[in-house]
């Protein structure tokens, strides 16, 4: 009966034609492992077709044009006034087309709602390690689309022809202005002459709808395509290995879960919209190049731009009757490309460093590779520190604080923060190590006192659940091809990987990238985190009673 | 936990059979028609089952366990979730209800208005997906029962014989099509192809003009009025009482020429006697009133804040700021170049005017300005 429901109707027809009964099973039976944060990359996904909709709608209405109109809405204090086509209809829409301010407001949180879930997904798949083989191409896509987000971020918040996008857009044009060589060029291909003329809505408007949504989609497919077919990663835990997956199938528990999610970020935008104002763009005024708002921000993810624009020192050659305005492009170009590049090779760097080519499909836990961890975290910190100094004249207006002050420990800060960052970050992961070290050497402490027959007292333990062992166990780094065994002497011939100059530097960040807390003897047996054996509950049963041997090991600072 | 058997894969289409549904019924006997049922998931027992599959699954084991428990463990508890999903669904569907009504009853056209209409349709929008959410989310973890499946991993590699074979298969249509063999076809498509790889560029030529020397000139020119903006009067030194803040000016003729402002916007500040200095030009100030260009030299934002106590212009952008008094130099911040100034003097009615055009370029930095 069953089987007619499901291959009788509009499935066998379906099915007569395609034979997809072996194939939909397999996707129906697709296994989803859990974990909270693989939920960022989903919030993503919901917030763009969120974004996609919205879109849609408001461009039902909008008018990409920069053809001066006198404006006679419903919107009183402008009647009469001249402004674009853009902004008038951008008004129209907030208060003459019924949800209107609704939809525009859903799209611009969704916007900014998209981009930090992308933020958030690129952290914690850097964070766990889950862009290792075999998923890097997977990575360089995300990468993409991220600066792809930025990007269409902009263009489209610049559509409206308001002042406050407009001041966003006269500086996107300084800093296309003043890359070496092109630059004046690419300003005037950009917006058809000079600043601003009555090409540059338009033409942001095709590409704002069309051409990076477009990339979006074909992108965001390939991305989806590619983790369902090598299958999703999953954080340690007990019976999860490099060879399965484990978690819940895709139908019916993950579809009625995504599905909820989907009504959950739908829900949290619509409520964000309904209760908290957006670009309120009739409160900037239309745009007009000698007018400016003071104080005025752009949205949070281009403030780190912002920042490092406010806190370079003003550099400039001039060069044979030539500029190089420093003080321009490399804040402009340098700390994206700093931090995109950066990302980007990452994996191939570390590919190279660690020699490890081998595919992982279990997450580290960030503690588990400190150097990895902490290397994000000064990249989070550097970026914190433009994009606080991005708010420089909030901060100085809300703290009682010299501006100046401000971009003078800002333009300090941007260094020292991110080395302070590293340090602390990796003392931490180690910390974490011993802990972890000690819960799987010792067990819990129990909070019951013995005494001993010769009159010690010492804390009863309990080995820790094969649950806990499993999550907390640390994969073991692999050993760079042809280093040294552990028995062998200092004053071996080094292997052929490691002669000569890039050798010795291999050589030298492989130590500083695979250090970790030694783990004494065989507390975690490989990266099969499969199920301690009997060894091991003899290990744990021993290290229980022997507490007198107090941290044997645990302690050594052989990192 | 069960772990799922390898035959469920993909690549084990061997094991079911690959006649589609509903085709070659009656061609096997009784006994396989009734273990069909087996290789769909979530069937009944054989006996339950009347398939029209025919014999799909020869070789599925005649028993298998279900991976899925068709129920909670605990039925009441599970009756009572569903009468709290269905209340949640029902409370959904009257805010859905509540969002349509809201469309017709919440008229626009008025700020108010907009505010009321966009509190109930986005209020009941966000209840309606928020009922839907908690529901669903309620659904799966009280009503579908818990289960935690493993799936083996293939490797993500070919074994070395498809790969050999994809090989072959490459090697067998590069020869047959000769595109190896016969380097001048290979030579002569390539050549075929660069032009029209060049062309969409070549296309975009058109996109603006070349910047030429514009960048170096502003309308500005010798005897045009400075007009206050906004009320757009032309100014007398007189007019200035006593020294005081700053006033954007236009050049006459061009106040709603948005491409001429971008560049020709102009500030005008009345200092105290004696405090202009060098490298101030002086013969380009009229009874100590000075004008310099308003577009910022970082990135051209307008410099439009000014602190009359200490004669700090600061643009509000990146905050560089420059000294009016001393020739709008720069005294903190990212800009390198002092804003320019414009030369200005009075025309036989007594009205400020320029000069001349400014004497640099005024904005941003560029390549060619040098």
């Amino acid at each position: 009966m069953t089987t007619n429901r499901a291959l009788g109707g509009v499935g066998g027809y379906l099915d007569d034609r395609f034979r997809g009964a072996q194939g939909f099973r397999t996707f129906f039976r697709k296994i989803f492992p859990d974990h909270w944060t693989f939920l960022l990359g989903e919030i993503a996904l919901y917030s763009f077709i969120i974004l996609l909709l919205t879109g849609t709608f408001l461009a039902l209405f909008f008018k990409p044009s920069m053809t001066e109109i006198i404006y006679h809405g419903s919107y009183l204090k402008f009647d009469g006034q001249r402004m674009s086509e853009a902004y008038a209809s951008t008004l129209n829409i907030s208060f003459d087309v019924r949800g209107g301010l609704l939809m525009r407001q859903i799209h611009h949180w969704a916007a900014d709602l998209f981009v930090a879930a992308i933020m958030a997904h690129m952290l914690r798949i850097f964070f766990t390690g889950a862009y290792r083989k075999p998923r890097e191409l997977n990575w360089l896509i995300g990468i993409v689309l991220f600066t792809l987000s930025l990007l269409e971020g902009l263009f489209g918040y610049s559509l409206p022809d308001d002042l406050l996008s407009g001041a966003g857009l006269r500086i996107t044009q300084g800093v296309l202005q003043s890359v070496p060589i092109v630059g004046t060029y690419l300003s005037f291909f950009l917006f058809g002459g000079e600043y601003p003329g009555t090409d540059i809505i338009p033409r942001m408007y095709i590409l704002h709808v069309l051409l990076i949504p477009g990339l979006f989609m074909a992108l965001i497919g390939a991305h989806l395509f590619i983790m369902f077919h090598q299958k999703h990663t999953q954080m340690p835990g007990k019976g999860r290995t490099e060879k399965n997956v484990v978690g819940a199938p895709m139908y019916p528990y993950f579809m009625a879960k995504t599905g909820a999610f989907f009504f959950f970020t739908f829900a949290a935008l619509a409520l964000a919209s309904t209760l908290a104002q957006i670009n309120p763009i009739w409160v900037y005024g239309p745009y007009n190049p000698i007018a400016i708002s003071a104080g005025s921000q752009p949205d949070f993810y281009m403030g780190f731009l912002e920042g490092s624009l406010r806190i370079m020192p003003a550099w400039q050659w001039v060069v044979f009757g030539h500029t190089f305005a420093f003080n321009v492009f490399i804040p402009g170009l340098v700390p994206l490309g700093l931090v995109m590049t950066g990302a980007a090779f990452w994996p191939f760097i570390e590919q190279w460093i660690t020699g490890d080519k081998r595919e992982h499909h279990v997450n580290d836990r960030p503690r588990n590779a400190p150097t990895r961890t902490a290397l994000g975290l000064a990249m989070v910190s550097f970026y914190g520190v433009l994009w606080l100094e991005g708010a420089n004249d909030v901060l100085a207006q809300h703290f009682d604080v010299p501006l100046y002050t401000i971009t003078w420990i800002a333009r300090f800060a941007v260094f020292i923060v991110p080395i302070v960052t590293y340090i602390v970050t990796k003392r931490i992961c180690l910390g974490l190590q011993r802990k972890d070290l000690h819960l799987l050497e010792h067990g819990v402490e129990t909070g019951i006192i013995r005494q001993l027959p010769s009159g010690e007292f010492i804390e009863e333990t309990r080995p820790a659940s094969e649950e806990v062992r499993a999550k907390i166990a640390r994969p073991e780094p692999l050993a760079l091809a042809g280093a040294k065994a552990e028995g062998e002497g200092e004053a071996d011939v080094p292997p052929p990987g490691m002669r000569g100059g890039l050798g010795r530097v291999k050589a030298r960040l492989n130590k500083v990238v695979t250090e970790s807390i030694p783990v004494n003897g065989h507390g975690t047996n490989g990266h099969g985190p499969n199920g301690p054996g009997g060894h091991d509950e003899d290990e744990h049963a021993h290290a229980a009673v022997g507490s007198g041997g107090q941290e044997s090991g645990t302690d050594q600072p052989g990192a | 936990m069960s772990d799922s058997t390898p035959g469920r894969g993909p690549g084990d289409s061997g094991q079911h059979g690959d006649l589609p549904a509903g085709a070659e019924t009656g061609s096997t006997n009784g006994e396989e028609a009734q273990a069909s049922p087996h290789r769909v998931i979530g069937t009944p027992p054989p006996a339950q089952a009347r398939s029209m599959l025919g014999a799909a699954a020869v070789n599925v084991p005649a028993e298998r366990e279900r991976e899925l428990p068709a129920d909670p463990p605990d039925l009441a508890s599970a009756k009572r979730a569903e009468r709290i999903v269905a209340a949640l669904f029902m409370l959904s569907m009257l805010a859905g209800l509540g969002f349509l009504a809201s469309y017709f009853i919440f008229g626009v056209h008025s700020v108010r208005n907009v505010l009321h209409s966009n509190l109930a349709l986005g209020g009941t929008m966000a209840l309606a997906f928020l009922c839907l959410g908690i529901g669903a989310t309620i659904w799966v973890r009280r009503l579908m029962p818990d289960v935690e499946l493993t799936e083996q991993r293939k490797p993500l590699r070919s074994t070395p014989q498809d790969r050999a074979a994809f090989a072959e298969t490459f090697e067998e249509g590069a020869d047959a099509s000769q595109f190896v063999k016969r380097p001048l076809l290979r030579r002569t498509l390539i050549a075929a192809t660069v032009p029209v790889a060049v062309a969409p560029i070549v296309l975009l030529r058109d996109l603006g003009p070349l910047p030429g020397k514009s960048l170096e000139h502003t309308v500005w020119r010798k005897g045009l009025r400075l007009l206050n903006y906004g009320v757009n009067t032309p100014i007398r030194p007189g007019d200035f009482s006593s020294p005081g803040g700053m006033i954007t000016v236009v050049p006459d003729g061009y106040q709603d020429d948005f491409n001429a402002l971008a560049k020709a916007a102009v500030i005008i500040i009345k200092m105290p006697p004696g405090v202009l200095q060098a490298p101030t030009v002086m013969n380009w100030t009229v009874d100590n009133i000075v004008a310099y260009s308003k577009i910022c030299t970082h990135v051209g934002c307008p410099a439009a804040l000014y602190e009359q106590t200490t004669h700090h212009i600061l643009c509000p952008c990146h905050q560089s700021t420059f000294d009016a008094a001393r020739g709008a130099k720069v005294i903190f911040g990212p800009a390198t170049r002092a804003l320019p100034q414009l030369p200005m003097t009075v025309d036989a009615d007594g009205y400020l005017v320029a000069q001349s055009d400014f004497t640099e370029p005024v904005g941003p930095s560029y390549w060619e300005r040098g």
